[in-house]
């Protein structure tokens, strides 16, 4: 009997191994080229309908063929995340919405619904389904299950740890997605109704407002147990980071790497992405001379909002891995500018502002690969050739001179404060 | 209306002297088990017990369902086998599963038993029932965030039988992280005042809602935050019966057993009264008088999700 069979052997470090897939999240269509241009081998979007992130600015059918053909270009994917449990009144769209996304040319949805999963396989038969992360797969039969019902990837919960996902490997020839980086639900993600019952929005359809992340006060024997002094009880999970330990996860077999954040900004998807993108290409360059590179947590940091740890992967997370203090200070760096063009004989760059700089203040450009210096800029000239005290105007062209040569979709980023 | 069928009124509990004074009260259906194979039992009853408290429960004319819809990690699959195996040689009436690794089981070991689906907050369609239908579900177990009018519509549109929380506390927050402890140890204390289990008088107040006492606890399978109210449905019985709801279950979960009876007995009498005269169907004040006197005063009784709009 399959199910009582000895584990077998999991795979050791020397065998050869495929390069896991960075897969990027991609919260509008700009998002989605950043993304691609600094390394993601795929990015998730969310589309109008069936989605989890009802305040991001979604993509409409029209917008995802242009991010298909823009990926395309970089030979990435697009995935659409449909990973709502719908209720009755969201079941009769759903076969349509799934053969637009066909026709879009995008190449799977991540989905938790098994009404979602059904349809899917019925009307779109080109578009991979992929087992959204809200279905709570923590375990190698559950995870067999959904292979044989056709389903080529299963995102796993985030509180599979990493003996537990090797064993699933191991075991179940079917590709394991798992999130290496970003915020975590603290709950089993789908086992939360919290905003339902404090604010009647529907978390399991995109209303979520984190109320795992506010002040509670724990009682016992009704009184509160902490010294007035000291902090309350939250459920707020600190933020997972896995850029220290992408061997194991390479080793274990993890097929894809997922970065969570279709909330997030440009300057934290591009920071992100580019940091993993150049460790993973680092280790299958030279698996046994491979060492963590200090620049590639740095530049994490520079985007970070909140405290980062390791989740589930070692053990159950304890005290040191959640927020009790006040937390969400603002990331060190900021999105300044990008590059939209650069002039190699005359080393001045146009760039389009995102939040003011003026001149004399420290930057730093960055670009795919770890590409990147400090400057101290100097004169600002607008579109019409004339020098401006500070570039104050949002989208607004600025004509700048850079100290080493730079490309279009380069960064320049401001420290905070 | 008057040809409506009238629902099995259902229970967990937590021992078999428990199952005994419940159905004595008006239960016709247990929902017991070995408490680590499910979540957020009233108690256990272990394995080596289960064929008696089976055949016990059938000696006084219920049904019993076993309680199997935790979510188990690896190391915990290799004693599903023998548990489902004992279930089914106990003769349960139904196993309740969450995760498809107790399907799979079931479907290896050849097992003939029904099953209910009961994914907690996320059973929230009449599709995705007819999914796990397919593959030998009989019953889904409704979210609780399920409004009247979509109760109704996914049962017209299900062949399953349909179970619908009419009374008590409901989970609205679980986590397999030990969050409690982790606090505890934030704050300096000894970890181990958190005793882990239910009824343990540990509650939450979150810093907006003085007024709303959150009932937390520990278990082995993590930490598990409760409503700060209690459904209570009675009054809308009859419309869920006309809405063709085949099971009404009541939380007996960190309430006292007269407490439960009480509530047993209540629902009880308005559904033999609704079974002896559906269309002149009128409820007595003293069913819900006999719950109030015994409701714990923080906690307000009231209709749960059942006539609320949600927005997302």
């Amino acid at each position: 009997m399959t199910l009582l069979q000895e584990a077998p052997k999991t795979r050791g470090s020397r065998q050869r191994l495929a390069k896991p897939e960075l897969l990027a999240p991609a919260g509008s269509l700009e998002k989605l080229k950043f993304a691609v241009h600094y390394g993601a081998d795929a990015v998730y979007i969310g589309g109008q309908k069936y989605g989890l992130r009802s305040n991001a600015d979604n993509f409409s059918i029209e917008e995802m063929r242009e991010g298909v053909a823009f990926a395309s270009r970089y030979g990435a994917k697009v995935f659409v995340a449909t990973n709502i449990y719908a209720h009755q009144e969201d079941l009769a769209g759903i076969a349509g919405y799934l053969r637009e996304l066909d026709d879009a040319g995008i190449s799977a949805i991540i989905t938790a619904d098994p009404a979602i999963v059904e349809t899917a396989q019925q009307v779109a038969p080109r578009l991979e389904v992929h087992l959204s992360t809200q279905q709570s797969t923590m375990n190698w039969q559950a995870v067999q299950f959904w292979k044989e019902e056709g389903l080529p990837r299963v995102v796993l919960a985030r509180e599979a740890t990493m003996d537990e996902i090797r064993e699933m490997k191991a075991r179940v020839d079917i590709e394991l997605e798992v999130f290496i980086h970003g915020a975590m639900c603290s709950s089993v993600s789908g086992r939360c109704v919290l905003s339902n019952h404090f604010t009647d929005r529907d978390s399991n359809r995109g209303g979520c407002c984190q109320s795992c992340r506010w002040k509670y006060d724990l009682h016992s024997d009704d009184r509160s147990v902490k010294d007035p002094e000291q902090n309350p009880f939250t459920m707020s999970s600190k933020d997972l980071c896995m850029i220290s330990h992408l061997p194991d996860l390479i080793e274990a077999g993890v097929d894809s790497f997922k970065i969570e954040g279709r909330m997030k900004s440009v300057h934290y998807v591009a920071s992100v992405v580019n940091a993993y993108r150049q460790a993973i290409d680092a280790y299958f360059d030279d698996p046994a001379g491979y060492a963590l590179r200090p620049e590639w947590v740095e530049e994490i940091g520079k985007a970070a909002h909140r405290p980062l740890n390791t989740g589930f992967f070692y053990g159950m997370p304890g005290a040191s891995e959640h927020i009790y203090q006040p937390e969400e200070k603002p990331a060190p760096y900021d999105f300044a500018a990008v590059v939209t063009d650069y002039d190699p004989l005359t080393g001045v760059a146009t760039v389009q502002q995102r939040s003011p700089f003026r001149p004399g203040m420290q930057v730093e450009f960055i670009g795919p690969g770890g590409r990147n210096f400090k400057q101290k800029l100097g004169e600002l000239a607008d579109s019409a050739g004339h020098v401006v005290d500070v570039a104050r105007h949002p989208l607004q062209q600025i004509k700048l001179r850079t100290d080493y040569p730079v490309e279009p979709l380069d960064l320049m980023r401001k420290r905070i404060g | 209306m008057s040809s409506a069928t009238i629902p099995e009124l259902l229970i967990a509990a937590g021992s078999t002297v428990q199952a005994e004074r419940f159905i004595l009260a008006g239960a016709d259906a247990l929902l017991i088990g070995e408490a680590r194979f499910g979540m957020r039992q009233p108690g256990s009853i272990p394995a080596s017990e289960l064929c008696e408290a089976v055949a016990r429960i059938h000696s006084l004319g219920a049904k019993a369902y076993i309680n199997v819809n935790k979510l188990f990690r690896n190391g915990e699959l290799p004693e599903l086998p023998a548990y489902l195996r004992t279930v089914a040689e106990a003769g349960a009436d139904a196993v309740v599963f969450g995760d498809p690794a107790v399907l799979l089981n079931i479907r290896e070991l050849a097992l003939d038993i029904p099953l209910h689906w009961n994914a907690e907050m996320t059973g929230t369609n009449s599709a995705a029932a007819a999914y796990w239908g397919k593959r030998g579900a009989v019953r889904a177990v409704l979210a609780r965030e399920l409004n009247e009018e979509e109760i109704a519509d996914f049962k017209q549109n299900t062949t399953l039988q349909v179970q619908v929380q009419v009374h008590g506390m409901t989970n609205i927050y679980y986590s397999h992280r030990n969050l409690l402890q982790s606090y505890m140890e934030h704050l300096g204390r000894e970890a181990s005042l958190v005793d882990r289990g239910p009824d343990k008088g540990l509650y939450l107040v979150e810093a907006e809602r003085p007024g709303e006492r959150f009932p937390v606890y520990e278990d082995p399978t993590g930490t598990h935050v409760m409503s700060p109210d209690d459904i209570f449905l009675l009054e809308a019985v009859p419309e869920l019966i006309t809405a063709g709801v085949d099971s009404l279950y009541v939380e007996s979960l960190l309430k006292s057993d007269t407490y439960n009876e009480t509530v047993l007995r209540s629902y009880r009498a308005a559904l033999h009264r609704f079974a002896s005269n559906p269309d002149f169907y009128k409820p007595d004040s003293a069913w819900e008088e006999a719950i109030r006197e015994l409701q714990d005063p923080e906690r307000e009784l009231g209709f749960g999700f059942l006539y609320k709009q949600q927005v997302y």
